[in-house]
């Protein structure tokens, strides 16, 4: 190794006034919250990148969540004959599904965000973090069309919303949120490793429509299960479809208390607020490991 | 004195795995005939120097000595195994002859996604717009999906986006390899005035003749070690990359590039 010092001056006012740092960002999570303007970009690309070169445009975000509604609603509801047995079936089912909706699609679409970015991932020094959120905010964009579609069909059969109960949509959506961002950091990372988690994720999210009370009312849960209804309650995903449906179902039917008593499990909010504690580990752990994995996915990609 | 240093690099190593096997059934097979499941390959073997604010390096060394690699620790795309790699102030550059752009999108959405990745505000990139588009070149082709770009095109795009960026530290990887003549020019003259603004110049090149131009000191890289650091014409002498440098520093600038070229091509 020949090392030959070459005279070199520095102008002072040349140096930045920032201190040495490793190159890159290092804030995780922060960072993508710092960097606003950016986040921005990428959620208006990935909406415009979606419905780009098609005719109806926007509007096909209206038809999807309809056309499942109806699929749902005449099949399950009349073939099945739920609409006898539960009361205002049709909102009790589709509150469920727009918010599932939403979590599936930010834990899938999460899920495969960094593969999908890697043209940029490869060559520039950005928070990777940005991907899932990205994609978790476009799902997010995506809840609109689908809670007009169910406003609307709540206000058609009478509706009285009261506080405790757009509460419990809000935590819903929080709860949602926060676990969609933590399950796709996690698994965003690992998919860039073996391409595998993204079909796992695939498989996973089939399970989430049959293990929710949306398709059938949790007191049939309670009735057949008994005891292990508890058990059923420590899957998240049912706990947030109980409380949008405590947001908007409760309130159309005849006799809401009669509903809440019958309908909807005791202690609502506490295991609501258990799941969400629950979800803020898991995002902190995910973001722990997406640390980690972080530093090798310029060269895996 | 307050530190004045703009690069550190302390010790750095960087460590690439190939995997062979990567389904199941490949990896059983494997492990039944006894073959091994990975290999691993040093790119970078306990590289250091410190680069000064202002300097303007020239990195230099064979096809898949390590370059692009420091480069991307230097970038922070990748970080090093062992050792550390410091930076002052924002970063900005090309890396591996493009930049990072998203394929489907228009050459104007990449361009604002670029500067906001690089650091830039909105009003800043609507600012530096024009000048960014006059650069590149790309005339009608602005609001085309860059993936349909050609690659001079491509290049230019990303070239001009970084060089508008006010960063402290340039990194060009072998930009003017895809570029046409009167851009290669261009290029040129705009890391001239980068280099007179004090900011770091950090040039990955095959082309003795710019290196010479552009930098006041070379490093050369073997095999992931650094072989040489010091200054620009010894490093090249070092390379053997001068066997024609006499001509080509006496030629015009025109020729000078053209000699380059076919020097990079042939090496």
């Amino acid at each position: 190794m020949i090392r030959v010092p070459v005279p070199h001056t520095v102008d002072p006012a040349t140096v930045p006034d920032a201190p040495l740092a490793p190159p890159g960002a290092n804030g995780g999570l922060l960072d993508v919250f710092r960097r606003r303007y950016l986040l921005r970009l990428l959620v208006r690309k990935e909406i415009q990148g979606r419905y780009s070169g098609s005719f109806l445009g926007l509007f096909w975000s209206y038809v999807q969540p309809a056309v499942r509604f109806a699929m749902y609603f005449f099949v399950i509801g009349g073939i099945l004959g739920l609409h006898d047995e539960v009361e205002v079936f049709g909102v009790h089912m589709f509150a469920g599904i727009v918010f599932v909706h939403f979590f599936t699609e930010s834990f899938n679409a999460g899920t495969r965000s960094i593969i999908k970015n890697k043209a940029l991932v490869r060559k520039m020094a950005m928070p990777r973090e940005m991907f899932p959120v990205a994609s978790m905010l476009v799902s997010a964009f995506h809840v609109v069309p689908g809670l007009v579609i169910l406003t609307v069909a709540c206000v058609a059969v009478g509706w009285t919303p009261d506080l405790v109960g757009v509460m419990a949509g809000l935590l819903g959506f929080v709860i949602c949120a926060v676990l969609g961002t933590a399950l796709a950091l996690l698994f965003s990372a690992a998919n860039v490793f073996f391409r595998d988690f993204g079909n796992v994720v695939n498989t996973l999210t089939i399970f989430v429509t049959f293990s929710v009370p949306m398709i059938y009312p949790y007191s049939m849960v309670e009735q057949r299960f008994r005891d292990f209804a508890d058990y059923y309650l420590l899957n998240p995903l049912a706990e947030v479809v109980l409380l949008v449906q405590r947001c908007f179902w409760v309130g159309t039917t005849d006799d809401p208390t009669e509903t809440i008593e019958h309908h909807i499990p005791d202690h609502l909010f506490l295991i609501g607020f258990g799941h969400l504690a629950a979800a803020l580990v898991v995002l902190v752990v995910a973001q722990l490991v997406f640390t980690r994995l972080e530093n090798k996915f310029a060269e895996r990609l | 004195m307050s530190s004045t240093e703009s690069i550190v690099v302390r010790g750095v190593s960087k460590r690439f795995t190939m995997r062979y096997h990567r389904t199941l059934k490949q990896m059983t097979v494997a492990l039944v005939k006894g073959q091994d499941l990975s290999d691993t390959f040093l790119a970078l073997d306990d590289v250091s120097f410190t680069v000064e604010q202002g300097e303007s390096i020239g990195l230099m060394g064979l096809n898949g000595s390590g370059k692009s690699t420091l480069l991307k620790l230097i970038n922070g795309v990748m970080r090093p195994d062992e050792g550390e790699v410091l930076t002052r102030g924002r970063i900005a550059g090309l890396i591996a002859t493009g930049a990072g752009f998203h394929p489907q999108l228009t050459g104007r959405e990449n361009i604002y996604l670029n500067a906001a990745i690089l650091g830039m505000s909105e009003a800043e990139t609507n600012r530096k717009f024009d000048d960014i588009i006059e650069f590149a070149d790309i005339g009608k082709f602005l609001d085309t999906p860059v993936g349909a770009y050609s690659s001079g095109m491509f290049s230019r795009l990303g070239f001009a986006v970084a060089v508008h960026t006010d960063s402290d530290i340039f990194l060009v990887d072998e930009v003017l390899a895809v570029g046409d003549k009167p851009f290669k020019r261009k290029c040129l003259a705009r890391m001239e005035e980068i280099r007179k603004d004090g900011r770091t110049l950090f040039y990955v090149s095959h082309a003795a003749g710019s290196v010479k131009r552009m930098c006041d000191r070379v490093l050369v890289l073997e095999n992931g070690r650094l072989g040489f650091d010091g200054p620009v014409k010894e490093g090249i002498r070092y390379l053997k990359y001068d066997d024609d440098g006499d001509d080509v520093s006496s030629e015009n600038e025109q020729d000078d590039d053209e000699n380059d070229s076919e020097l990079g091509a042939e090496i």
